[in-house]
């Protein structure tokens, strides 16, 4: 399978690679951001970010809306410039350079094809401008066309292509440019559920084929979690965690990013710290009973108000009562492989979500439950958590 | 009640025949008189009596008739391309590009359009005598700009506007400059208001009599409204109505019939710029 | 602290907008600044290197506008041609509008008719006019005398008394298509819920005019009738084509050019062309500042 790796080909008259490309191998550093911030005027939208990005790899920024996440895209790509911090693509610093000289190609959520311009046209047009030989440029359109299935499309205008061709023209408009970087901003927002599903898995399929390095925004967490090697939480313009979806699933730093990953949402209950163990610390919690976590204690103090975390899949629902955690179920949401009961504990803290194969109780039931050491976090008052045992 | 809505209707039908009467018949009667030749002026005819073209012919020959409408064609015609090229550059700035005093630009530029030709007059006729282009067809579309530029300029850049800035953004990545962005992305889809401005364009100097009288001074400079305008007939006191009528038929019937064609963008042009002002 | 790409865009706009300033300029604001300075000046036509600085002698002077009985009379024959034309076109406007708003079989055509005067060249309307109003073979006197209306044919371009009627009349057919347009724009803007209304409660047709779609339409009648007012003020084609430098009918345009290049007293005529010229600016800087006030009003 040929690679749209910069190095394959060498050709002295082509502008839209960038300059001095044997140099990033995978692993290295691609894109580095070190206290980069951004401002509209007074409004501070993005704020002390630092990442690196490396080589190769497929990283996602996900997040709610207004988090940031589709600036701090095109602060990479050069559509806004930087407030403060610096930029840097392979070791260069990039905050005053153009768009074009980035080595950077973009896939926009709306697609943006030249509507005028057929299919072939709109591949071309990036190519032509960046004075790629004819011959050249003609093999670079018809390898895109063929990796992404749209050979026939060639001669059509936009008008006449469905969303997910004209998605894929737009990727293939990306990969013809042969560049360092892919961005992506939100590029299945405008699909229909059953498109994005399917693109998900070919979007997935081009980064292993192309091997490039991927920057890909989405609020939706699905496709972070199964799309990306590494994801980015950010939530009002500063980074919640960096790291593998799993890590950041299973150890979550903030409540936030506990929060965020996840469906149902993790369940959040607030009590008070009664013991402080070596590598673990119990809580009683304001609604009743007491929970054990496998956390390392870290400077927290018996009395300290801190937030518990536990995921809906890790509730067991016990036959007696261990530790003094009760509830009565109010709604049972039956989904076919799996339901999710809806526990009320006093109306204290609002609903506790537990996702169960088999549905041990009936609605109107008092149920007991408990929730494994090992499956338990700890937040402090601040929202950061206590390190893992493990 | 049929009755009066029934009379009401016929009310309504008898207005609008009024009004198409009321509109149309100056320039029915233009055609009739431009039909008859020598004495049959001298009497009132509802109807065509003759179907004589004599005066067709006869307009050519004792006018310099045919230069001036070579003279208009070419003055209109350049003075589009022009205003086009000076808009459509200028509307990229004004729609694509945030800058200090932009709207306050915009505005002065539309508050040209409130001068009157007369007090410019002065000053544009010692600009052009200065230029050289006195008495020569580039001076009066150098002069025409002070009219077409006001509206070509807000018309393109209003629709410049609505234009999406992700379009913009992909040409960016692909490494456009600012002029290819406008010439091979943005100028492609813009045809409509193009065709528009063109069209208010063209008329506005097609029309024009004020500065072409003023600036040329020989026969074979002068555009079609001057022209109509200085007939003159055999003998000094004799104006020959028959020659005067020919011409303005020659000259109105294809305006008519751009404006026919075209009357959805001309009124959507012309509304545009009132409204939103 | 403005980031290159930005000062690059920014200067890149200054850039694209620099061929059509420089041209606005040539044609604008140098000649409206030069007939400025000339109006201070004695400068004639013939001689225009010996003008010298005669500050407010053309304005205020014994031989100034403000003493110069023919300019007050084109300034009263401006504002009761303003007057008069910008009303009945309003109402003729309207009228037109009214009907062309209505859906019936032969909209479009009724569209179309009614922009022929304006797509007509004004001087080739002004001499389809004059032959029209020609006093021995003018179709117009033929009918008024044939309908007992008039006892015999008019003078229409050239008796005094009427000339200014003859140049209302035609500017009035040129213009009206104008007016209708712009009012059938507000016209369409409507809601159509307020006529629907009024026809389920049976209210008569004029009171709905009155009660319902003029106050509707007001803002775009005012737009329209200040647009018009405006041209009017300006007027010069028409007048010159159809009657010459006739005083009864000269606007303040008329007389600009007049003493301007007939008499070729350039900054006499220059003074009249700024008075002109600050007229025009007065009345749409008013208009301006009214129209803020009314909408942050509302």
């Amino acid at each position: 399978m040929p690679e749209a790796n910069p190095e394959a080909k060498n050709d002295t008259k082509d502008k839209t690679g960038p300059s001095g490309n044997g140099s990033s191998k995978a692993g290295s550093t691609c894109i580095l951001m070190r206290g980069v911030g951004k401002h509209f005027g007074k409004t501070r939208v993005l704020e002390k970010i630092d990442l690196d990005i490396k080589t190769g790899e497929f990283c996602v920024f996900v997040g709610p809306s207004g988090c940031g996440k589709s600036t701090l895209l095109r602060l990479i790509a050069g559509l806004e410039s930087v407030s403060s911090g610096d930029l840097s693509i392979d070791g260069q610093r990039m905050n005053d350079v153009e768009p074009s000289k980035r080595g950077i190609a973009m896939v926009f959520q709306s697609y943006a094809l030249y509507p005028h311009m057929t299919v072939y046209k709109n591949l071309a047009f990036g190519l032509k401008l960046g004075q790629v030989e004819q011959g050249e440029a003609d093999r670079r359109i018809r390898e895109a066309a063929r990796m992404l299935q749209i050979e026939q499309l060639l001669d059509r205008l936009p008008k006449q292509l469905s969303g997910g061709q004209r998605q894929r023209v737009a990727i293939g408009r990306a990969i013809t440019r042969q560049p360092k970087i892919f961005l992506f901003d939100e590029p299945l927002s405008n699909l229909d559920a059953a498109l994005r599903v399917s693109m998900r898995s070919e979007l997935s399929r081009l980064h292993k084929q192309l091997k490039t390095t991927m920057v890909y925004v989405t609020h939706d967490q699905v496709e972070a979690m199964t799309m990306a090697d590494r994801i980015v939480i950010l939530n009002a313009g500063h980074v919640e965690q960096f790291g593998p979806p799993l890590e950041v699933y299973h150890r979550p730093r903030t409540v936030f990013a506990a929060g965020f990953l996840g469906s149902p949402k993790m369940n959040f209950m607030r009590g008070d710290i009664t013991e402080v163990g070596g590598d673990s610390v119990t809580v009683k919690l304001t609604g009743g009973g007491n929970v054990k976590a496998a956390v390392k204690p870290d400077g927290a103090k018996v009395g300290d108000t801190v937030t518990v975390g536990f995921r809906p899949e890790h509730l067991k629902i016990t036959a007696g009562d261990k530790g003094g955690l009760t509830a009565t179920v109010q709604l049972v949401e039956d989904l076919g492989d799996h339901s999710i009961m809806h526990l009320d504990r006093d109306a204290v803290e609002g609903r506790v979500l537990a996702k169960v194969e088999k549905v041990p109780a009936t609605e109107g039931q008092t149920v007991s439950f408990e929730i494994p050491a090992a499956e338990c976090h700890v937040f402090d008052a601040k929202g950061m958590a206590l390190a893992r045992r493990d | 009640m049929t009755g009066k809505v029934a009379a009401r209707k016929g009310l309504f039908y008898l207005l609008v025949i009024a009004i198409i009467f009321y509109t149309l018949f100056p320039f029915y009667y233009a055609i009739l008189s431009s039909l008859k030749t020598g004495t049959e002026l001298f009497s009132v005819d509802y109807f065509p009596v003759t179907w004589n073209l004599g005066n067709y012919v006869s307009v050519f020959r004792d006018n310099p008739f045919a230069t001036n409408i070579w003279n208009s064609v070419l003055v209109s015609f350049s003075t589009v391309a022009l205003s086009l090229f000076l808009g459509l550059t200028a509307a990229f700035a004004l729609a694509r590009i945030k800058f200090r005093g932009r709207s306050l630009l915009l505005l002065t530029i539309l508050g040209v359009s409130m001068f009157p030709q007369v007090a410019v007059l002065s000053g544009m006729f010692q600009m052009i005598r200065s230029l050289g282009l006195y008495n020569h067809l580039p001076g009066l579309v150098l002069a025409y700009m002070i009219f077409t530029l006001p509206f070509t300029v807000w018309v393109l850049t209003t629709f410049m506007r609505e234009l999406p800035k992700e379009l913009e953004e992909a040409a960016i990545m692909d490494g456009a400059s600012s002029w290819t962005i406008l010439t091979r992305v943005f100028m492609p889809l813009m045809w409509p208001a193009l065709v528009t401005t063109g069209l208010l364009a063209f008329i506005a100097a097609w029309n024009e009599f004020l500065f072409a009288l003023t600036f040329t001074l020989t026969n074979d400079e002068r555009t079609v409204p001057v022209g109509i305008a200085l007939m003159s007939g055999a003998s000094t006191h004799e104006i020959p109505w028959g020659n005067i009528m020919a011409a303005s038929v020659m000259v109105t019937l294809p305006l008519v019939v751009l404006v026919l064609i075209f009357q959805r963008r001309i009124v959507s042009g012309l509304t545009a710029g009132a409204v939103k002002g | 602290m403005a980031d290159r790409l930005t000062a690059s865009r920014v200067r890149s706009a200054w850039l694209f907008l620099t061929p059509m300033l420089v041209v606005l300029a040539l044609v604008a604001a140098w000649p409206l600044v030069r007939t400025i300075w000339l109006s201070f000046t004695d400068a004639n036509l013939l001689s225009m290197e010996k003008a010298k600085f005669v500050g407010l002698e053309n304005f205020k002077g014994e031989y100034g506008l403000l003493h110069d009985k023919l300019w007050w009379t084109s300034v009263k024959n401006t504002l009761w041609f303003t007057f008069f034309t910008v009303t009945i076109e309003t109402v003729l406007g309207m009228t037109v509008a009214l009907v062309l708003n209505k859906e019936f079989p032969g909209r479009g055509l009724i569209r179309a008719a009614v922009l022929v005067p304006w797509a007509i060249p004004t001087v080739v309307s002004a001499k389809m006019w004059s032959w029209m109003l020609n006093d021995q073979f003018g179709i117009l006197n033929h009918i008024g005398v044939q309908l007992g209306l008039l006892h015999a044919p008019l003078a229409w371009t050239a008796d005094p008394d009427l000339l200014m009627a003859s140049v209302v009349m035609v500017d009035v057919w040129k213009t009206t298509p104008f007016m209708a347009l712009l009012i059938l724009a507000g016209l369409q803007m409507l809601p159509k819920e307020c006529y629907e209304a009024a026809q389920v409660d049976g209210v008569h047709p004029v009171k709905v005019f009155f009660k319902v779609t003029l106050p509707l339409i007001r803002p775009a009648l005012m737009v329209a009738i200040i647009f018009r007012a405006l041209d009017a003020i300006r007027i010069f084609d028409l007048i010159y084509v159809l009657t010459g430098t006739r005083e009864p009918s000269m606007t303040m345009s008329v007389y600009a050019r007049q003493q301007l290049i007939e008499f070729q007293q350039v900054g006499y005529g220059s003074a009249a062309s700024t008075l002109l010229f600050f007229i025009v600016a007065l009345l749409t800087v008013l208009y301006i500042v009214i129209g803020r006030v009314k909408l942050g009003g509302d």
